[in-house]
This record gives structure tokens, sequence and C-alpha cells, in this order.
């Protein structure tokens, strides 16, 4: 079949290339059209960002009417989680996750195919909904009823399908993924014996199979209760609005996870090879992460404290809370031990993963902070929250990527980026995060309520800091889109084993990798041997851990 | 079977990309088309009903080409035991995410029951929003009575649905039947079999049609009588729309076999069409027990 | 060990900014407030604050540390070890102590929040877009309390004042030393009452009673704002407590409910007179750009598809009864709300004969208070 399409394409060179990224099945391709689409979504809600740390730049009303504040404050969320973390995490994954494994490609690649294209259309499909009239989505990513039944605009609609696209999207995907792992690990690999990109990628599926179905609910749910006159969220039918938060947080706490695993997995990849030391504690890492996916399904509540929940259920969504910290804490112990006595060196994937963990664990700990009840009656919807969430998000989920696409970049161009820039971007992005999301805890300790437009004057000096911040963190992705274009482009070539401290499957194949690899399995006893030669440390690589 | 030298990987593939059109076409039609015909919002177009069929039509297709293109690989032996076990774990978590899909409509109904039913007429720390918003409002399940006041009648559980459960049930058990008929590679009763499930299917699907009809035009039960009637409908309506695919994906199944496919190990397909009837079947078990029963 | 990283970010804002108006006022702390659970709660947030830092200090201390002492051009030569099963049992045990530790005042500060029985006084806080509604449940009194920041300050076109945001037309009065019990709810969607300096933060879900508790010791002026995003003016939704000894509360009240009764007199007489054109328009003018011209915009054209244009309206243009409905009585499930309960007779005759007689709408109607008052 795929002669006869490549006969009829052949000739025109744009046709081709369509053909190519329509109708790829490759796993590294479909990787490629994954983190490029990401990196577009991240600046689409990026630029949102902008809109909205300018118009706090100052009290008073400067540069948008209060509904489309509310409209970009929503965007930039449900962009930002659903269009940039996530995508960006699957794209890794694809990429990744079949040469650290030694499988030919994705297990299903047609369906790998679809969960991309699907994308496309669902975030055309939600951003169009700008051009709508009564204007987009306004009622914040987490789209609490009644503001989106009864009172949404009739945007909401069109949002409502899209969350249903983005749904399918990631449910497949998933399940790609989690079938790649589990059934075509090269002959001889052990669940044990996994990468730990690997691991967390296994266990982040499970919660995507688990979680996104339930918000495919939730938003099925709204849309009967805005036209088919249904009572779920609403209190003369015997519903509760409340209700639509236990539902939505249901799916809304494991999905912060899926938005943190993989980021561990890639923590747990890049700091081994630049302490050129076995990671620490491999298997409670596992565990700390099967752990933390389970808790995840318990502590929804926490981010409905006041929302008149009994006692009881406080009391309880408290200490399940709470309990997270610990496995996390294991991790960040791990990732510590395992530097400890290494031989260290700093390059950039080096640097965003060190960010990564001590400012991941800034964010674990007003998290924890967050927890403590009577404390989140004063927190909650302030920007203490919006500090917390970005601290962990940003430091967190997009240092982690950053971090991996820095790490694998040599692998995927043949090329190393340039070091200098590497290093000037994460300063000026370590500079930049901390700026701009630092104060937001001092303007929500001070009072200042999340999802407004215009405050009042006592937190005007915070939020001066943070549209300062903001603007440079802004610019430094410009930098990024830079130094990726130019590694593509050319530059110090790359061997195999691109970092010497690097070992594992991933590693045995050509830099840039072929577009098929381990087309046959390899053979994981000599890939052993062959890592023992260069002088691979016992626990690390294709070794047994 | 013989083992195929390598994991087989297609080389491109147009399907995905069709059903990826199909899947937006279908989602935009499906809204703008609910605009239309509700009226609660201002309509933003005109065609929805065109884009949404133009949707369906384009999946129909995606689905006749995209499952062709599978089976023709299956009759050229490309598909490796490995392969196969990725299409049985594929189905596999596909139907775990099913499960969640119906577990979110069932913790709507729990909540109900155990929260949101019993708050507003008192219960616990919410004494006040009796007495001070619903004073006339008192708990039961069913809720004959909406605290907004709207009357509606519950549906019983000992008559069809009773039947209907004992329909499903045994479906599952003829649909057993069916398959080790193909084990033993007993066509003649694999058609039996497959072809009685088809029927309980069907009479299934219509006695739960006319339960519909009684409960509109008897009981005046409909999706707008409070929660009572928006989980039952939804629940047993997500219930019915997948018994739906079901039947189609058996009444495939029963064309592929008569067209002579499947041999006794190697049937993936019909396989996971059987797994898809149990996992209907238990949800039906499950909205037997918590949405007719208790 | 707040206090250390407090100085280090006040000197990082100085640093970075040179504007006159920073200086000693800025607190980078929790508010402490003006009640024993405000203080209570900073406490805790106090104390997570200090394990966060401590636990902090230690593991990057750790980190850097090693960075500095582990680099490679001191160390060319790794260790290898990978696994030490007994550290790792501590780093599990030791957070989960600390963990129980901070439970254990949480905890004891929850049950004691959520303690509503006994209270000396009850307030029903209603919520609706975009302001509130108290009702002095036992008194069997009420009014509503908006924003009193005048659009100019918002719109930059008037110097803001010192409560910019933070202030309103009527404050809730409560009394000193008294268990107050607030119970909040909403008209329309959630919106969420809180005042920073009492530590109270309840959601104000519509259908539903949620209950919370404070009891001020000192008098003043406490401000604070609607915590759960609500619609378009979200961000103007201030909420202001004025506290008074208890005597004076008392006397307040007294005088609140004589007003009270004279104003019903007032509106006897008002409803009684034949009003003019003359008279009603500008009145309906201040009404409806005090009410209705956030939405429904001053010129009357409104906001294309959120918001329906007045000017040409076929309601406004149509039947008075039609019209008087629509205003009186909203329309359910839109933003478009009730404003019978929330407008006089005259004012809304004002705005209505104001709306049928601006813009393009020429209908020439006169409607008098009466008729009003006849249709509530
Ligand atoms: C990647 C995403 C991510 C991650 C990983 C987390 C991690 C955590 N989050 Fe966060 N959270 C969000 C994303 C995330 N969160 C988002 C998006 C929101 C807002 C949603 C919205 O409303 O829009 C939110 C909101 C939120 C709330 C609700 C706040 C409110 O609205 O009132 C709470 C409350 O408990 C909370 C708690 C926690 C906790 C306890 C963790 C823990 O997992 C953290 C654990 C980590 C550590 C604690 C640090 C490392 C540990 C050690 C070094 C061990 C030793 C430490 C001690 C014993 C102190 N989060
Ligand atoms: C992974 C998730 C993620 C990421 C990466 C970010 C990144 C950023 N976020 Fe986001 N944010 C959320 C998830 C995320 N956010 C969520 C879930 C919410 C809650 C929404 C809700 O309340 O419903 C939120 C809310 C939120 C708010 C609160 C709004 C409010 O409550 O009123 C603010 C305010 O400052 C903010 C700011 C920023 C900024 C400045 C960045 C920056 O880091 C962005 C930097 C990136 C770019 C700028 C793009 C690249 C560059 C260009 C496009 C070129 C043009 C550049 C210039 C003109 C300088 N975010
Ligand atoms: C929060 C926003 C908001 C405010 C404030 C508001 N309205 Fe409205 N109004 C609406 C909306 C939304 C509708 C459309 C309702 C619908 O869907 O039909 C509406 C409809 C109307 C209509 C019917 C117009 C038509 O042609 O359908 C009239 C008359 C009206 N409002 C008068 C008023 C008056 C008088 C006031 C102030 C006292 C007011 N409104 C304040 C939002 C508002
Ligand atoms: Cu009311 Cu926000
Ligand atoms: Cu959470």
């Amino acid at each position: 079949m795929h002669t006869h399409v490549e006969h009829a394409t052949a000739r025109n060179p744009f046709i081709a290339f369509a053909a190519r990224w329509l109708l790829t099945t490759n796993h590294k391709e479909i990787g490629t059209l994954y983190l490029w689409f990401s990196f577009t979504m991240f600046f689409v809600a990026g630029a949102m960002a902008m809109v909205i740390r300018a118009e706090l730049f100052q009290p008073g009303l400067q540069l948008v009417e209060p509904n489309f504040y509310n409209q970009m404050v929503t965007l930039h969320g449900l962009i930002m989680v659903f269009g940039a973390v996530m995508p960006a995490f699957v794209g890794l994954a694809n990429w990744m996750i079949p040469m650290m494994i030694g499988a030919p490609d994705m297990a299903l690649p047609r369906i790998n195919n679809f969960s991309f294209w699907v994308l496309p259309f669902a975030f055309t499909m939600l951003l169009s909904s700008l051009a709508m009239e009564g204007g987009a989505p306004n009622f914040g990513w987490t789209f609490y009823a009644p503001l989106s039944t009864t009172y949404g605009p009739p945007s909401t609609d069109y949002f409502v399908f899209g969350v249903h696209l983005m749904g399918i999207s990631s449910v497949l995907g998933a399940i790609n993924i989690i079938v790649t792992i589990l059934n075509l690990r090269a002959p001889g690999m052990k669940l044990m014996q996994m990468p730990l990109f690997v691991w967390t990628w296994l266990v982040t599926a499970f919660l995507l199979i688990m979680a996104m179905p339930v918000l495919a609910g939730a938003v099925t749910m709204v849309l009967t209760d805005r036209h088919f006159g249904t009572s779920f969220f609403q209190a003369a039918g015997g519903g509760d609005p409340v209700m639509f938060q236990h539902i939505f947080w249901f799916f809304g706490h494991p999905e912060v996870y899926i938005m943190i695993l993989p980021g561990f997995g890639i923590a747990s990849q890049v700091i081994p090879t630049f302490a050129r030391k076995p990671l620490f504690g491999y298997r409670s890492m596992v565990y700390a992460v099967m752990a933390i996916a389970f808790l995840s399904f318990v502590v929804w509540g926490h981010h409905m404290f006041t929302t008149g929940m009994p006692l009881g259920a406080e009391l309880l969504f408290m200490y399940t809370t709470m309990a997270i910290a610990i496995p996390t804490g294991v991790k960040v112990f791990n990732w510590v031990a395992t530097l400890w006595r290494g031989s260290l060196t700093f390059e950039t994937p080096m640097l965003f993963a060190l960010g990564f963990v001590i400012m991941f664990t800034i964010g674990g700990f007003s998290g924890l902070m967050l927890a403590l009840v009577p404390a989140d009656f004063q927190y909650q919807d302030t920007f203490f929250v919006v500090a917390h969430f970005h601290y962990v998000l940003y430091p967190g989920a997009i240092f982690g990527t950053m971090a991996a696409v820095y790490y694998w970049l040599p692998k995927w161009t043949g090329n190393y980026y340039d070091e200098r820039l590497g290093k000037i971007h994460f300063w000026a992005a370590a500079i930049g995060v901390n700026l701009t999301f630092f104060p937001m805890h001092f303007a929500g300790l001070a009072g200042m309520p999340r999802r407004v437009v215009d405050y009042s004057l006592q937190f005007a000096d915070f939020n001066r800091i943070s549209t300062i911040g903001a603007f440079i963190l802004g610019l430094t992705q410009l930098l990024f889109l830079y130094i990726v274009i130019k590694a593509i482009r050319g530059g110090k070539k790359a061997t195999a084993r691109a970092w010497e401290g690097a070992w594992g499957l991933e590693w045995t194949v050509p830099s840039p990798a072929p577009l098929h690899t381990f087309e046959t399995p390899p053979d994981l006893a000599r890939v052993r041997e062959e890592e023992a030669g260069f002088g691979a440390p016992a626990g690390a690589g294709a070794t047994l851990r | 079977m013989s083992e195929a030298p390598r994991y087989y990987v297609p080389h491109r593939s147009h399907w995905p990309i069709i059903g990826s059109v199909a899947l937006f076409l279908l989602a935009f039609g499906a809204a703008t088309l609910i605009h239309q015909s509700t009226g609660k919002v201002a309509a933003s177009g005109e065609s929805g009903m065109v884009i949404f069929y133009a949707g369906v039509a384009v999946l129909a297709f995606m689905m006749f080409g995209w499952f062709g293109t599978v089976i023709r690989e299956s009759l050229q032996g490309l598909v490796s035991e490995q392969l196969d076990r990725s299409y049985r774990m594929g189905m596999l978590w596909f139907i775990t995410s099913e499960v969640m899909f119906f577990a979110a409509f069932f913790g709507a109904l729990f909540y109900a029951r155990m929260v949101s039913v019993p708050w507003l007429a008192g219960a616990g720390s919410k004494l006040e929003t009796h007495l001070l918003l619903w004073p006339d409002f008192f708990d039961t399940w069913p809720l004959f009575m909406t605290p907004g006041g709207s009357a509606t009648q519950a549906m019983k559980a000992w008559g069809l649905p009773f039947v209907n459960t004992v329909i499903l049930v045994s479906s599952s058990g003829t649909i057993t039947f069916a398959h080790w008929a193909l084990r033993k590679d007993r066509r003649a009763r694999l058609k039996l079999w497959l072809g009685v499930t088809i029927a309980l299917g069907v009479t299934f699907l219509a006695l739960q049609v006319t339960e519909y009809l009684h409960a509109f035009h008897e009981l005046g039960l409909g999706l707008g009588s409070g929660i009572y009637g928006s989980t039952f409908f939804m629940l047993t309506g997500f219930h019915g729309g997948h018994v739906t695919l079901g039947v189609i994906m058996l009444s495939v199944m029963m064309l592929r076999i008569l067209k002579g496919h499947f041999t006794p190990d190697n049937h993936f397909a019909f396989e996971a069409t059987s797994w898809y009837w149990h996992f209907v079947d238990v949800i039906w078990v499950f909205l037997f027990t918590f949405v007719y029963w208790f | 060990m707040s206090v250390g990283r407090a100085d280090c970010a006040a000197l990082l804002i100085s640093l970075l900014l040179a504007f006159p108006d920073t200086g000693a006022a800025v607190s980078l702390d929790m508010r402490e407030g003006a009640t024993d659970m405000s203080k209570r709660i900073l406490a805790l947030h106090h104390m997570s604050l200090t394990v966060c830092v401590v636990v902090g200090i230690v593991v990057f201390g750790a980190m850097f540390y090693s960075m500095w002492a582990h680099r490679r051009s001191r160390r060319p030569e790794p260790a290898h070890f990978h696994e030490n099963t007994r550290l790792e049992f501590i780093w599990t045990l030791v957070p989960a102590l600390i963990l129980v530790g901070m439970a254990i005042p949480a905890t004891a500060t929850l049950i004691e929040l959520e303690d509503n029985s006994d209270p000396d006084l009850t307030v029903l806080v209603t919520g609706s877009q975009w302001k509130w509604h108290y009702q002095y449940v036992e008194a069997g009194f009420g009014y509503y309390s908006r924003s009193a920041t005048p659009r100019q300050q918002i719109e930059n076109a008037a110097a803001k004042g010192e409560h910019y945001l933070l202030e309103v037309d009527r404050p809730l009065v409560l009394p000193t030393d008294k268990k107050v019990r607030i119970l909040t709810t909403s008209q329309d969607v959630i919106h969420s009452w809180w005042v920073p300096d009492f530590a109270v933060k309840q959601d104000a879900v519509p259908g539903f009673i949620n209950e919370a508790w404070t009891r001020v010791a000192k008098p003043g002026v406490y401000r604070g704002q609607c915590a759960e995003l609500c619609g378009k003016d979200h961000a103007f939704m201030a909420i202001v407590v004025e506290v008074r000894p208890a005597a004076e509360f008392d006397r307040w009240l007294a005088r609140e409910r004589q007003r009270l009764a004279a104003a019903s007199q007032e509106a006897v007489a008002a409803r009684n007179k034949q009003w003019t054109i003359e008279e009603l328009i500008p009145q309906g003018q201040q009404v409806f750009i005090e009410h209705c011209a956030t939405c429904h915009e001053r010129d009357g054209k409104g906001q294309q598809g959120r918001y329906p244009a007045l000017s040409g309206s076929r309601i406004v243009n149509g039947r008075i009864e039609d019209h008087l409905n629509r205003v009186m009585n909203g329309k359910a499930g839109t933003e478009m709300q009730a404003w019978a309960p929330q407008l006089s007779d005259v004012e809304l005759a004002a705005v209505l004969t104001y709306e049928r007689n601006s813009w393009s709408n020429h209908t020439g109607d006169v409607i008098q208070p009466k008729v009003v008052y006849e249709a509530r």
C-alpha cells in the first residue's frame, strides 16, 4: 500500500512533505510532530500569559476587558495543560521509549498517528471559540458549574467537544504507551530493569487511562445540564454544584501528577549521566512513583476545602495529601544521593535537571502548606496557589521537558546544541521563573485573589516584579527556539553515546538515530558486555540495575 | 500460526488522518447542531446537521477502510503472536477506560444519593440549607419530588429491567458458547450461538426503548425530572449506546464468520468483541443493582 | 526562619524597584488578622513554613555542597554506590514523623474552626453577580452591599483612593466579642465570602447554605473580596465589615430598623405621587449607570453575543408588562438577574422610563411607581 502512496507523491515536494507527516506511522516522526505541536501551543498559551501579566502590571484596567481577561486565563490554563505539557511528554515518550526498551516502534503505530492528529483539530476548535459570538470560555480551566453550565457562553459547547477530542487523543496515546512498554521490551528486559523514564511513563499512562474518561464524563454532564435539562449540578433538581468539583478534581488531581511524573523520570535519567554514577535507590524510586500514583486518586478534596465539606472529609483529605510528601521526598532524597560523591559536570541538561529538583521541591513545599486545611482557608484561591502550581509546573514540567530536549537533541539531530547559549538559556530562565513566580507567594499571603483582572493598591509592587519577570521569561523562550533550530541545522557532531556518562539502549544506536531502530530486538547480554567494556559501572545502563 | 520474524510495523496509513477529520467534523457538527436545535443559546451556524452527518459518513468510511486493512494483514499472516498480544492488551486497556467513563456517572449517582439529596433535606452540617432554602423537601430515593418541586415516578426494578437483566446475562453465556465453538472449529454451532447473542442484544435494545417510552409517557420520567431522571437516563442511555455498538460489532463478526474468517487460534477481533460484550453486561449488572433495585 | 527568607526577598524587591512607594509598608508575611483563629492560622503557617525552610536547607544544602565538592574537577572518579536500605528507610520515616507533627496542630485548629455551635448572632450572606446581600437573621432585616469604587478610578481616569476596590456603599456591621455565625449562599454562581483578617473563607454555593463563624475582639474596619471566579466582575466584588463595640452595634441595629420603617413610609408616599417624565429620566439614568451599564453599556448597545442591546430592543420597545417583567424578575439562568428585590418602586419606574426614552428608543411612555408596585 505504501508504495502506491509514495508513487503518487514523489513528484511534488509539497505533497511529499504533507504526506510524510500526515500519514507517518513512525514513532520518531510522530514524536517530532508532538514536540513541535507542544512547542507551538506553549507559545500560544505563553502569549496569553503575557496578556495576563501585562494587564496585571498595574492596578486599574489598562489593556483588556474583564471578560476578555477571564478568557485569557481560561485558555492559558487549558492550553498549557492539555496543549503544551501533555503533548510534550507524549512526544518524548514516542521518541524515546521504543529506543530505550529496544522496540522497533510503538505497539500500535497507526493509532499513534491518530492520537496525534486529533490534537490539532481539538485545539483549532478550542481556539476558534475566541472568534465566536460571546467570546471564548471564560470560567477558568476548572470550569466550575454553574458558571460553565447555565452561565457559560455559547462557545462552551465547542469547548466541551474539544475536551472530548483531547481525551480521546490522550487515552489512545496512553494505551499505546502502556502496551509498548508491557509487550515490546527487548527479550530479557525485566520490568525492574527498565529505565526510570519508561517506568514513570508506564505509571503516567495508567493515570491517564483512569483519569481522562472521568473528565469526559464531567464535560458530558456539563453539556447535558446546559441543553438537555439534567440537574447534576443544580440544587433545585437534587444535584449539587459542588458535585461537579468532586468529579472534576477526581480527574484533576491525577492530572497534575500526569504532568510531573515523566519529569521525575527525566531527572532520573539526566542526573546519573552527569553525576557519572548509577541512580541511587532504583527500587525505591519505582515504588515511590507507584505510591504517588495510588495516593493521587484519594486526595482530590484538597482543592475543595472551602466548599463546605464536612469536617471528617476535610481531615481525611488533609492526611492523604500530606502523605504524598513521603514518596515524593524519597525521590528527592534519592536524587541528592545520586549526586553525592559523583563526578559532576554541569552541561545544560544537568542544569535544567538540578533546577527542576530544587524548584519543584519549593513548589512541593508550598503544596504541603496548602494541604493544612485551616491554613488553606487563607491561601485558597489566592496567588499563593498560583505560585504553588507554577513552581511545580514551570520549573517542574517545563524544565523537565527542556532538560530532556537538551539531553536527547544530539540523539535526535546528530548535533550538539550550542552549549554556551544553552547555559545562558538556563540562567535566564531560572532568573525569570523566580522573578515571575516567587513574588506571587507574597501577593497571595497579603490577600490577593487569583483570576482577578484588577487589584487593590497594596499588591502593586509584587505584581510589577512578576510582570517584569514574566517578560524576561517569555523572551528566553525565543532563545530556546533559536537554539533548537540551530542544532537541527548543524553543530558539533555527536557520537552514538553523546554523553560519556550515558548508558542504556538508546545510546547504542547511531546519532542521529536512523528512522528505524531495533527492527530486530537487541541482544541485551551483548549490549551489557559492550557497556562494561566502555566502563559502565554496575547498576547503570542496560546492565542489571 | 507461523511466527512472523519481525514485529509488523505498517508504513504510512491514510486512515488515521481520515479518522481525525471525521472526529473533528463530528465534534464541530454536534456542537453546532446542539446550538441550533435546543435554542438555549444563539446558534452559531446553520450547517450543524450537514457537518455532523458528514462526520458520521467519514467515520464509517474510515472504520471500513481501517479495519479492512487490519483484516487483510491478518489474513496475510502479518500478525505475529506479539502483535496479537498488543491488540489484546490494547483492547483491555480501552475497556478499562470505558469503565472509568461509567465510573464518572456512577459517582454522580452515589453522590446524589448519599450526599446532595440528604444535604438538601438538612442532613449533617446542612440543616440551614433545609430550613432556609428548601423547607418542604424530603430525602427519598428515587427522588419523587425535587427540591424545585417537579414530580416524577420511579422505574420499577422487577418488570422489564429484570427481564433485560436475564437477557443480557444469558447473552454473556451464549457469546461464550460461541467462543468455545470457534475454538473447537465447529462453525455451525458458532453461527448459531452468535446469532442467538445478536438476537438477545437486539431484544434488549427493543425492551429498553419500550421502557423509555413507558417512562416518558406514563411515569413522566425524563432527563429533566431532577437528579433521579438525570442519572437514570445518563447511565442507561450511555449503556444502551454501548450495547448498540456491541451489537454492531457482533454483527460484523457474524459477517466475517460467514465469509469464513477466523481460525481456532487466530480470532482476536472475535475475542475483543466478546470481551466488550462482557463489559457491557457487567456494567448492566451494576446498573440494575444501583439504578433500579436499591 | 521565615524572617531570613523574608529579608532576602525584601532585599530583592528593593533592588529591583527603585520606586519611591516601595518600602517599609510592604509585608511579606500572611496577615495576622483580628481574631483568635486568624492568629492561630498564622502560627500554623509559620510552623509549616519553618518546617519547609529547615527541610529545604538540609536538602538544598546537601545538593549545593555536592555540586561544589563533587564536581568533576575535584573528583574525577565517581563513587559507585547505588543503594542503602537503612538510609532509604530513614528518609521515609523521618518525613513521616515530621508530617504527623504538622498534622496534629492542624487537626486541633480545624476542629475548633468547624465548630459552628452556639452563635450569638447569625448573618445570612448571599452572593449574586457582583454584590453581597446581608441578612440579620434574628433581627429580620437586611440590605445589599455593593462596591463603591468609582468607575473613573478603575478606568484610570481618576487617582485611585486608599481603599481602591476594597470599599462598599454599605458595610456589614458586626458587634465585638460575639460569636457571629455566617451562613453563605448564592443567587446565581458560586462566590466565596472572604475576609482575610477573620480567616473566614466560605464558598457561597447556589442552593446550599454553608456555615462559618467568627469572633472579633477589636473594633475596626476589615476588608476582603470575593474569592471564587464568578464571572466578569469577580474582581470588583468587595467586602467591608465594620466591627463596633457591642452596645454601639445594638444602637445601630435599632436605628437601622427605624430607618427601614421610615423608608417604607416614604416609599408609600412616593408610590402614590404622580411622576413626570422630567423627574424620572435623570433618576433613571443614574440607576442605569449604577446597576445596568456594566452589561448593557451606557450607550445601551450591550456587548455583541453576551449582553443584548437595549437600544432598539424589541422588549424595551414592546409591551410595558413584558419589559417590566424582564427587569423585575430577570431571566433565569442568565446573567440578567431579578431586580425587583434590589431596587425600589421609584427606581424601577425611573429606569424603565429612561430605557424606553433613550438612545434609539422613543416610546414616550412614562411608567409610574404605582404600576411597579402593583406588579410586585
Ligand atoms: C505538576 C503539578 C503539581 C504537583 C506535582 C503538585 C503537588 C502537590 N500539590 Fe498541588 N496543585 C497543582 C499542581 C501540582 N501540585 C495545580 C495546577 C493546582 C491548582 C489547580 C487550580 O485550582 O487551578 C494545585 C493546587 C493544590 C492545592 C489546592 C490549593 C487550593 O486551591 O486551595 C493543594 C492543597 O492541598 C495542593 C497540594 C499539593 C501537594 C501536597 C503536592 C505534593 O505532591 C508535593 C510533594 C512534594 C514535596 C513536599 C517536596 C519534596 C519532599 C521532601 C523534600 C520531603 C520532606 C518534606 C517534608 C516532610 C516537609 N496543590
Ligand atoms: C504547565 C502549565 C503552565 C505554564 C508553563 C504556565 C506559564 C506561565 N503562566 Fe500560568 N497558569 C497555568 C498553567 C501554566 N502557566 C494554569 C493551569 C493556570 C490557572 C488558570 C485558571 O485559573 O483557570 C495559570 C494561571 C496563570 C496566572 C493567574 C491568572 C489569574 O489567576 O488571574 C498567571 C498570572 O500571572 C500566569 C502566568 C504565567 C506566566 C507568566 C507563564 C510563563 O512561564 C509563560 C512563558 C512563555 C512564553 C511567554 C511563551 C514564549 C514566548 C513567546 C510567545 C513570544 C512572545 C513573548 C513576549 C511578547 C515576551 N498563569
Ligand atoms: C450582569 C449583567 C447584566 C446586568 C447588570 C443587567 N442585565 Fe439586563 N440583561 C442581561 C442579559 C445577559 C440579558 C439577556 C437575557 C436573555 O438571554 O434573554 C439581559 C436582558 C435584558 C433586557 C431584555 C432585552 C432584550 O431585548 O432581550 C432588558 C430590558 C434588560 N436586560 C434590562 C436591564 C436593566 C434595566 C438592568 C439594570 C437595572 C439590567 N438589565 C442589568 C444582563 C444584565
Ligand atoms: Cu463573586 Cu467572585
Ligand atoms: Cu491536587
